[in-house]
């Protein structure tokens, strides 16, 4: 029998409200910490600023995704009603004159491809979906989505330190602080 | 509600006792806690299901089974057993067709518009009407589908390339709503999934192993709340919200333009998108309504969804209804204004002589004149006078689609051409089994995902503001809201979740 191998992720503390860890997460911010994250059932207002953390730079792509729409639905109904297959129905012309008619759907073709732009780019942005992760081996982070709050400070900082990191966490007032493993 | 309680306090801080400040309602009563909400709403879904539900489900399979025979039977048949004729090509098919388009309009508005300005007592009522947008859409989409005919040939309505060489007609308004209805159920399943996200993981972070963790777990995508994935959730929901704002509106005045953009007199004029859209609104509140108020009874969620939300909810059906009302009018007032012979005789036909008269006026009643007992406080208060006036406005906006639709068309310019439309029991089944697909869909959402939306009543309570101090709400301007004996309870743990607290599920 072998003793599985194990990886440390970090240490794991627990805080009961959001004030609590609102002043945490602002003390680790200025401590220099870089790889860590405060998990919450809900976001936390004002949370990206304790962090130290910037703006989302979702709504660039966003926008990009939104454009593509456009020039998408533009080109389809161009390319196929003026260029390749130019037919006059109800005595409406085969030209670029008509191009109001082809708002509608232009308009349609951009909500579409700028709404699955967001939700695709902010999975990639999470870096979500994904099957496992370490913190699920800690039976407590599982009160994360009820009424908890956890700070997690990952080993692959380079500030950690396995004496140092804990003690920090504890005068932080952090509660239930615990060394999450994974296995290899 | 965080911010009224700081915007009273604030300035007496230290100082003199000053008049009481009249507060906010909050969104949540009786101080409930975090983990309350999340052992309330996880409760539904991880209990047995009252005996109610399963009185409701089983007619409801049923009734899906007679619209699917009455499905097969029209496909095998064709679609001379549905009632239209010449004049009256559009029937029950499109009147059913626009009526779930518009019930589905509430589910968008409440979770776009309402999350843009800020409201947020929609935190409560978002996840059920955007569930229900959802299931009236699949409804909504059935009937062009089948009206095309020959239903195997539908895919000619999509963009691409054939054997014919042969594209759709851009212009044309038909084609518009395709892309607009299918852009519209697209965009909402992507905005109520991004919701359910978080509360899957609650779901999931419940269960014991088994294959309804794996199944949650799944759909939660390994959700782990950490703040450098909510900074990014939140700009993505608030984008989704802004780009489904302009969405919610452009649906209806899509479909509104299929009768707009025709030269039929009474189709024929600029009014209908705003109408349409108004009365989309009005009769989506009223479903929302019909459905939240013996849940919120059943699964015992009166501090969650509110008398606050109900009266919200019907005054926006009282200006909805009256646009609706006003836009009744001023179709009328311009027939006469207008000049046109065959408008003016188009609504003749419509309000006086016509076969369908009687229909006009059980629409005006029930879409005008029964909401307007909500201008009364104590009429948005009773619970059954709102059920009342909501099955009204349910059925008031049905009348209007057939008004519009089929009364229009049966009178036409040419008096030779004249004709009546009767459905046929296939068409009249087919409808009430939508409706047996539509409750089949919403009971099922109820027994396995949650109802509320966790998370966000979560952030909405007062002391998920990370400045909030108890201390300061004990001042005497503040008046504790009432705790019911028995029902203050904190469930002891997450993995132990008993049954829902004594007399919720009877109350």
């Amino acid at each position: 029998m072998s003793t599985p191998l194990k990886r440390v992720h970090g240490y794991l503390a627990e805080f009961s409200s959001t004030k609590d860890v609102y002043h945490a997460a602002e003390q680790v911010r200025d401590a220099g910490y870089s790889s860590w994250d405060v998990h919450s059932p809900f976001p936390v207002h004002g949370m990206d600023d304790a962090m130290g953390l910037p703006r989302s730079i979702l709504p660039r792509f966003v926008l990009i995704g939104g454009i593509i729409g456009l020039t998408t639905a533009f080109l389809l109904e161009y390319l196929t009603q003026v260029v390749i297959y130019p037919t006059v129905v109800q005595a409406k012309p085969a030209n670029i004159y008509t191009i109001a008619a082809f708002f509608p759907v232009m308009f349609e073709l951009t909500i579409l491809f700028a709404a699955f732009t967001a939700l695709f780019t902010c999975l990639i942005m999470m870096k979500l979906p994904r099957l496992h992760h370490p913190l699920f081996n800690s039976r407590n982070f599982s009160k994360f989505s009820d009424d908890k709050f956890f700070l997690c400070i990952e080993a692959r900082d380079p500030k950690f330190s396995p004496e140092k990191t804990k003690a920090f966490l504890a005068g932080l007032g952090g509660a239930n602080i615990e060394l999450v493993e994974d296995e290899l | 509600m965080a911010e009224a309680a700081h915007d009273s306090h604030h300035p007496h801080a230290g100082g003199p006792s000053h008049a009481k400040v009249l507060l906010r309602e909050p969104l949540v009563l009786n101080n409930r806690s975090y983990s309350w909400v999340t052992n309330r709403i996880c409760g539904i879904v991880e209990n047995p299901q009252p005996k109610g539900w399963w009185f409701i489900i089983v007619p409801c399979v049923a009734l899906v089974a007679v619209m699917a025979f009455c499905f097969t039977y029209l496909v095998a048949t064709g679609v001379g057993v549905w009632g239209p004729n010449h004049p009256v090509a559009w029937g029950w098919d499109i009147t059913n067709f626009v009526f779930w388009i518009g019930i589905g309009h509430a589910g968008t508005l409440i979770s776009a518009i309402l999350y843009l300005t800020r409201q947020k007592w929609r935190t409560a009522v978002n996840r059920a009407a955007e569930a229900m947008t959802i299931f009236a859409v699949m409804c909504a989409g059935l009937f062009p589908a089948l009206h095309v005919g020959r239903v195997w040939m539908a895919w000619f309505l999509a963009p691409v390339p054939n054997s014919n060489a042969i594209w759709q007609n851009f212009k044309s308004p038909l084609l518009w709503d395709v892309f607009a209805v299918s852009t519209y159920f697209s965009v909402s399943v992507v905005f109520w999934f991004l919701g359910l996200v978080p509360d899957l993981a609650t779901l999931r972070d419940r269960c014991k192993p088994g294959i309804r963790k794996m199944a949650y777990g799944l759909f939660a995508l390994g959700w782990r709340g950490g703040n450098r994935q909510w900074r990014h959730y939140e700009i993505a929901y608030g984008l989704l919200a802004a780009l489904s704002t302009p969405l919610v509106l452009s649906v209806h005045t899509v479909v509104s333009f299929d009768f707009a953009t025709s030269v039929v007199p009474g189709w024929h004029t600029t009014i209908f998108p705003p109408y349409f859209v108004a009365g989309a609104i009005f009769g989506g509140f009223a479903m929302v309504l019909t459905l939240m108020i013996p849940v919120r009874k059943i699964y015992g969620l009166q501090d969650l969804f509110t008398m606050k939300h109900v009266d919200n909810m019907t005054k926006i059906i009282l200006l909805t209804g009256t646009i609706v009302g006003y836009a009744y009018l001023m179709e009328l007032f311009i027939a006469w204004y207008s000049g046109s012979l065959y408008e003016f005789d188009a609504f003749k036909w419509r309000i006086l002589f016509g076969p369908y008269t009687l229909y006009y006026f059980a629409m005006f009643f029930c879409n005008v004149i029964a909401p307007q007992v909500f201008w009364w406080k104590k009429m948005r208060e009773n619970l059954i006078v709102v059920m009342i006036v909501c099955m009204f406005v349910n059925a008031g906006m049905w009348f209007e689609r057939f008004v519009i639709i089929c009364t229009t068309l049966a009178r036409d310019s040419l008096p030779g051409a004249w004709d009546m439309y009767h459905p046929t029991w296939v068409e009249i089944w087919t409808f009430i089994g939508t409706f047996g697909f539509f409750m089949m869909l919403f009971l099922l959402f109820l027994r396995f995902l949650p109802v509320i939306a966790i998370a966000e009543i979560k952030g909405v309570l007062p002391e998920a503001d990370p400045h909030y101090d108890p201390s300061k709400t004990k001042g005497d301007n503040i008046v504790p809201a009432p705790v019911y004996e028995g029902d203050r309870h904190e469930a002891p743990t997450p993995s132990a979740a008993g049954p829902l607290p004594s007399g919720a599920a009877t109350a």
